[in-house]
């Protein structure tokens, strides 16, 4: 009698693999496509798609016949010059059920570096999408990968677990969300080089900020902001006179001195009465004189402010981690027998 | 006047049932800091809209008008004005919590006004309509107190900005802060509340000062002072907004607070009520 097919996971991720072995075994260029030729000629193979992102590379796959993960592990291992002895120190191996569990947690979020993180979802459907364009996918993947993207919804939408942003960036795009609605029509003005200050303007840009300036002390750096981010730059001494302007600013200087006092903030605001200003002060020392936040209609928020709004949001990610999980194994229960039944109508291989 | 059996005190409970079931389910939700469902919320509060608007018809074939002719029919046609103008503003400008807020908002005035006295409440026999034969009159007594209710949504809208506003300064975004609605969205929304409670209060007081004109014993001073008092402060707020003299959480504290006083000033103006006089020909069933 035949043996059944079995479902398999073969890879590593950040949970078994430093970032130095990580690096080793990424499949950048065409490593990736050269994989995929090597594992359609491994016999008993009958399904596979490759995840592949920074923080793990697995193979999903449906084994037909004894020693057909054997042969998948060597074709990996060969194609990164690996010792298979070596690969199997910091491997992730799993079956059958395991897999269907520990794909529905990578969907969730439930099992990245970053918890609740968004971007593994689309990784992996992108990984499918190939798959299933390379025709290396069938009954058993296909409905195990489109129930995991159903179940990682679910799994989001009944629980916190991408509740709130995690880093200040983003922290500071959300509370700019929670002033003014939509950003699409919002005036940013960037004060100083930093790189804070930088990595909240992209993130500012990336939810529809259109009308972005920049100003810096030097006029060369302000003219090289300016270029960066496809914007306009104004001299250091205008910042005073066209505070007004703007909704949001984004200060990054390292000056001694604030850079907005009070009086500016609140000159500002009563030539804008109806529109608030959003002062974000990511300098150390501060460039946005405290005293400003008492003013209506005024939003200060520095960079503790921020970082603890991150860490608050952290922490209630992790504590709907065990929510999470119990959703998980209710969606395993459900999904598991039909993935069984996949499995048994697999055809074995030839003798 | 029965339904299926059911009078309009039962259809008007069944709402307040809704109402508070709505407040009930979204203070869970809140508690748990999980976002319900706006389709459920809406939801729920359109069935009480539909059952009190039942009970309210029932009513008002049962006075022979537009059933606003004592304290408790007021606290209910206030909360059903609020009400169907949250259905259409739910809908337009989806704006997160807004139906919390005003099925908490209908489940006070509507619980408070079941809470009264069956004395109270219940339609004085008559041979013709609460407001005599005068439909401009009905139409203006209906028009003050849907203006009435747009000025409890406005409440609801001024107190939103007045949370995400402390959950900005104070930097406490989670629980319930953390599904408001943007200030901006919240301000223009208001604007646009108050603009619409002014027009109709406006138009309201138009057609009754046609008739007081005609007949000046017909109001009392004290509605007469009360009602105008209200029109003038909420002018006067319309003006200085609109001028952007009044502006952020100044604003909305007095968009909350003048609706309590506009409260406060409905017992006066129904106290002041003349009855119907009698008309002038024998009325007919209708």
């Amino acid at each position: 009698m035949s043996q059944a097919a079995t479902l398999f996971l073969l890879g590593a991720s950040h949970h078994t693999a430093p970032l130095e072995l990580r690096e080793k075994i990424a499949l950048t260029g065409d490593k990736l496509e050269a994989l995929r030729g090597d594992l359609r000629g491994v016999a008993g193979l009958k399904e596979y798609a490759v995840l592949d992102t920074c923080n793990r590379v697995e193979i999903y796959g449906v084994a037909a016949g004894a020693g057909t993960i054997d042969r998948v592990q060597a074709a990996f291992c060969a194609r990164h010059g690996m010792e298979p002895a070596n690969f199997e120190k910091i491997r992730l191996k799993l079956g059958d059920r395991e897999v269907v569990e520990h794909l529905l947690g990578v969907a969730a979020g439930l099992d990245s570096q970053m918890i609740g993180e968004t971007e593994i979802l689309g990784q992996l459907k992108e990984a499918y999408a190939e798959a299933q364009q390379k025709t290396t996918t069938g009954p058993v993947l296909n409905r195990l990968f489109q129930k995991t993207f159903q179940a990682a919804k679910h799994v989001r939408t009944h629980t916190g677990i991408g509740a709130g942003q995690v880093n200040a960036a983003t922290v500071a795009v959300d509370l700019a969300i929670k002033i003014f609605g939509t950003l699409e029509h919002g005036r940013v003005l960037l004060v100083g080089a930093g790189e804070m200050g930088g990595k909240t303007v992209r993130a500012l840009k990336s939810r529809g900020v259109a009308h972005l300036t920049v100003a810096a002390r030097r006029e060369e750096r302000a003219k090289e902001l300016a270029a960066a981010f496809e914007c306009n730059a104004i001299s250091f001494e205008r910042v005073r006179d066209t505070l007004a302007e703007y909704d949001v600013v984004v200060c990054c200087t390292s000056s001694p001195d604030p850079v907005v006092t009070r009086g500016m903030a609140a000159s500002a605001i009563r030539r804008r009465p109806l529109r608030p200003l959003f002062l974000i002060d990511l300098a150390v020392p501060r460039d946005v004189d405290p005293a400003a936040a008492g003013l209506p209609n005024v939003f200060l928020y520095n960079l503790d402010d921020l970082a603890k709004i991150a860490g608050e949001n952290l922490a209630q990610r992790k504590a709907e981690v065990a929510r999470a999980q119990v959703l998980i194994k209710a969606k395993v229960e459900h999904l598991w027998p039909q993935m069984q039944e996949r499995l048994a109508a697999t055809p074995p291989p030839p003798a | 006047m029965n339904f299926l059996g059911l009078e309009d005190r039962v259809w008007l409970w069944m709402a307040s049932v809704c109402y508070v079931t709505g407040f009930g389910l979204g203070t869970a939700y809140l508690l748990r800091e999980r976002r319900q469902s706006r389709l459920a919320q809406y939801g729920i509060v359109a069935a009480g809209f539909l059952l009190q608007t039942l009970g309210l018809y029932l009513r008002g074939r049962a006075v022979k008008g537009c059933p606003i002719g004592n304290t408790f029919e007021i606290f209910q046609f206030t909360a059903w004005s609020a009400i169907s103008l949250y259905l259409v503003i739910g809908a337009t400008f989806r704006l997160s919590l807004l139906g919390y807020f005003t099925s908490c908002l209908s489940a006070v005035l509507t619980l408070v006004s079941l809470a009264m006295p069956r004395a109270a409440w219940d339609p004085e026999p008559r041979a013709t309509g609460i407001f005599g034969d005068s439909a401009w009159i009905e139409f203006h007594a209906a028009l003050a107190l849907f203006s009435y209710g747009v000025f409890g949504l406005l409440a609801l809208t001024s107190l939103m900005y007045l949370l995400q506003t402390y959950s900005l300064k104070h930097k406490r975004l989670h629980g319930l802060f953390s599904f408001l609605p943007s200030i901006i969205e919240l301000d223009r929304i208001s604007v646009r509340l108050l603009v619409t409670g002014v027009v109709l209060l406006t138009w309201s007081l138009g057609i009754g000062s046609v008739h007081w004109v005609q007949d000046v014993a017909s109001v009392d001073p004290p509605k007469l002072v009360g009602t105008v008092a209200v029109w003038l402060a909420y002018t006067l707020v319309m003006t200085f907004r609109l001028r952007s003299r009044l502006v952020s959480t100044r604003f909305a504290w007095i968009g909350l607070l003048l609706f309590a006083g506009a409260l406060l000033t409905l017992p006066l103006i129904n106290a002041s009520r003349h009855p119907a006089r009698p008309p002038p020909t024998p009325a007919t069933q209708g």
